[in-house]
C-alpha cells in the first residue's frame, strides 16, 4: 500500500532522483516530462540505480519490483489531478513554472500541496503564478538527489503554517534531512558555495597559486573532501557561469559576480570533467594539475 | 648536516619542544613570531634555502620588492591554524616571483621530512586558506544574524550538502571567533576589500575581550 501519491514535474538531472526517492520511500510516484524520451531514460536510469543498489546490499531484493511498479511516467498533466504533492523540476524559468502550475491548481484537488525545487528563483514570486500560495513550499534537493539526504525548506511569504508542517514531515517521510532555511537567492548551499568557487577561481586568475596547490591547500587545512577547482571542474565552467550570473544579478553582491577566466575557459571548451579539461586535466579519471 | 632551525620565539606553526625532523640538508628554517627578524643573520646566497615563518604578512616585508643575491633563495612558510586549534599539517609556502625554483623545492622536501603538507603559492595577502575561507566566514557570520536559518541548519546544510566536516559556526565557537577576527581584520587591512572585514559577531567577541 503506497502512503500517499506524489507527482514529479520534469525529469531531468534533478527530476528522476527526486521520483527515485519519492518511490524508494513507498510512494507512488508519476513523473511528468514534456518529452517521453526523458522519462525512457528516467525509467531506464532508475532501474540501474535499483540494481546497483540491490547488488551493493542497500536495498533488498525483493523491493526493486515493488518500486519500479510505483513509478510511472506520463507526458499528460492530468495524470497527476490526485496527487497529495507535486514537486516541480521542470527548466530554471519563472514563465515556465508559472505555466505548469496554473494547470495543476486547475486540476489538483484543494489539499495537494505544490514544492518547487529551483535553485535560483524565489519561492514567494513562483509561489505567486501558482494559484494556491498558502499551499506552496520550496524543496531544494541536492545533487544526485537519490544519494543525497539534504533538502532545503523554504516558505514563500503566503506559505500557511498547516502547509508547512505536513511538507516538513513529508521530507521526513521521503527519508531525507530537512533544514529550514528563508526564501532567499540560494538558500543556504548555494549562496555560500557560489561565491567560494569564485573566489577560488579568482585565486587562479591572480596567480596566486596552481589549481592543484590551492585544491591541496583547502582540503588538508579544512578538511573538505574536494578543493574548490576540482569541484567546479564536476560542476562545469558552464554552469557556474548561470549560476554566477543569477546569484549576482538577484544580491549585487561582488564575490558572486562570475570571474571573467569562466567566460574565457567555456570558450576554449575547459568546461571541466565533461570536456577533459577545466582547472585540471581528466584522461580516464585520472586528475593532474593544470 | 641537518637543516638547521632557528627558534626566535613562540610560533604558531611549531610549539616549544615540538620535535622538528626536517632532515638533511643546508637549509635554514627561522621559526617564531619573530622570526623575520632574525633575516638579516641568514642570506641566503650560500645555502640551499631559508625559509622565514610569516603571520599574516606579506614576504615582501621582510625581503623587499627587488631581487637580490641575498634573497634569491629565501621562502616564507606559514603552518595553518585556525585561532586556538592545534596546526594543521598544511604548510603555505610563499615564494617571489624571483624565487630560485631549486630552493622552493628543496624547502618543501625539508617540510614533507616533517611529515607536513605543502602547497606553494606567490607572495599575496592571506595566501590561499585565509584568502578563501574569511570572506566565506564573514558571510556565514553575517547571514546569521540576517537569519537566514538557525545556526545548526546553517551547519547541517554545508556539512551534508558539501561534505565538510564541521560546519563552520561550530568551527569558529570551538577555534575562536576572537582569532577569526584578527586575522579577517588584518586582510582587511591589507586587501582593502570590504568581504575581509570581520563581521559584526567576530568584532563583538574581539571587543570583550
Ligand atoms: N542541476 C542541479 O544541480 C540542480 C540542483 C538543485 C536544483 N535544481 C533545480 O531543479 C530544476 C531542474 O533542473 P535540472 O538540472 O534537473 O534541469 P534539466 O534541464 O536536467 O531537466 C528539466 C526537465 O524538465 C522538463 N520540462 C521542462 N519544461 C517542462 C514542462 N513545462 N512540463 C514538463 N516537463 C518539462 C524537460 O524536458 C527536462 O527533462 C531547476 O529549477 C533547477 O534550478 C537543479
Amino acid at each position: 500500500m503506497a502512503i500517499g501519491k506524489v507527482g514529479v514535474a520534469g525529469c531531468g538531472t534533478m527530476g528522476a532522483g527526486i521520483a527515485i526517492v519519492a518511490a524508494r520511500a513507498g510512494f507512488e510516484t508519476i513523473v511528468l516530462d514534456s518529452r517521453q524520451d526523458a522519462l525512457d531514460g528516467a525509467r531506464a536510469q532508475t532501474e540501474s540505480f535499483l540494481r546497483k543498489s540491490v547488488a551493493r546490499g542497500k536495498l533488498a531484493p525483493e523491493r526493486l519490483d515493488e518500486i519500479m511498479a510505483s513509478w510511472s511516467g506520463t507526458t499528460d498533466v492530468r495524470d497527476l489531478a490526485d496527487c497529495d504533492y507535486v514537486i516541480e523540476a521542470i527548466f530554471e524559468e519563472l514563465g515556465a513554472k508559472h505555466e505548469l502550475f496554473a494547470k495543476l491548481d486547475a486540476i489538483c484537488g484543494p489539499d495537494t500541496i505544490f514544492a518547487s525545487n529551483t535553485s535560483t528563483i524565489s519561492i514567494t514570486e513562483i509561489a505567486g503564478g501558482s494559484g494556491r500560495a498558502d499551499r506552496f513550499v520550496g524543496m531544494h534537493f541536492c545533487l544526485p538527489a537519490q544519494l543525497m539526504k539534504l533538502v532545503e525548506m523554504s516558505r514563500g511569504m503566503n506559505t500557511s503554517d498547516q502547509t508547512w508542517e505536513k511538507a516538513w514531515k513529508f521530507c521526513a517521510k521521503l527519508g531525507q534531512t530537512a533544514v529550514e532555511t528563508k526564501d532567499t537567492p540560494g538558500f543556504i548551499l548555494n549562496y555560500f558555495l557560489i561565491p567560494f568557487n569564485n573566489d577560488a577561481i579568482r585565486l587562479v586568475e591572480q596567480g596566486v597559486a596552481e589549481p592543484a596547490e590551492i585544491d591541496k591547500a583547502i582540503k588538508v587545512a579544512m578538511g573538505y573532501p574536494m578543493g574548490p577547482l576540482e569541484l567546479l571542474d564536476l560542476v562545469g565552467m558552464d554552469t557556474q557561469r548561470l549560476l554566477s550570473e543569477a546569484m549576482h544579478d538577484l544580491t549585487h553582491e561582488k564575490r558572486a559576480a562570475c570571474p571573467a577566466i569562466v567566460k574565457r575557459m567555456i570558450a576554449a571548451n575547459r568546461l571541466g570533467k565533461k570536456s577533459g579539461r577545466g582547472f585540471h586535466e581528466y584522461g580516464d579519471t585520472k586528475m593532474f594539475g593544470a | 648536516m641537518a637543516v638547521t632551525v632557528i627558534r626566535a620565539d613562540e610560533s604558531r606553526s611549531f610549539a616549544i619542544g615540538e620535535d622538528l625532523a626536517f632532515g638533511e640538508g643546508n637549509g635554514v628554517v627561522l621559526v617564531g613570531s619573530e622570526a623575520g627578524g632574525q633575516l638579516a643573520a641568514f642570506p641566503s646566497a650560500s645555502r640551499d634555502f631559508v625559509a622565514v615563518e610569516l603571520g599574516s604578512e606579506c614576504l615582501a616585508e621582510h625581503l623587499g620588492l627587488e631581487e637580490s643575491e641575498d634573497n634569491v633563495r629565501t621562502v616564507g612558510f606559514a603552518r595553518f591554524r585556525m585561532g586556538d586549534a592545534q596546526p594543521t599539517r598544511l604548510v603555505e609556502l610563499v615564494k617571489m616571483p624571483w624565487t630560485d625554483p631549486a630552493a622552493v623545492e628543496a624547502a618543501r622536501a625539508c617540510f614533507e621530512n616533517a611529515g607536513l603538507t605543502v602547497a606553494v603559492c606567490e607572495d599575496f595577502a592571506g595566501r590561499i586558506v585565509d584568502r578563501l575561507i574569511r570572506p566565506y566566514l564573514n558571510a556565514v557570520l553575517r547571514r546569521l544574524d540576517d537569519g537566514l536559518a538557525s545556526a545548526a541548519d546553517m551547519d547541517r546544510t554545508l556539512m551534508l550538502g558539501l561534505g565538510y566536516p564541521e560546519g563552520p559556526l561550530a568551527l569558529l565557537k570551538r577555534t575562536g571567533l576572537a582569532a577569526h577576527h584578527d586575522v579577517s581584520a588584518a586582510l582587511y587591512q591589507q586587501l582593502a576589500d570590504p568581504d575581509f572585514a570581520p563581521a559584526r559577531r567576530a568584532q563583538v567577541v574581539a571587543a570583550r575581550r
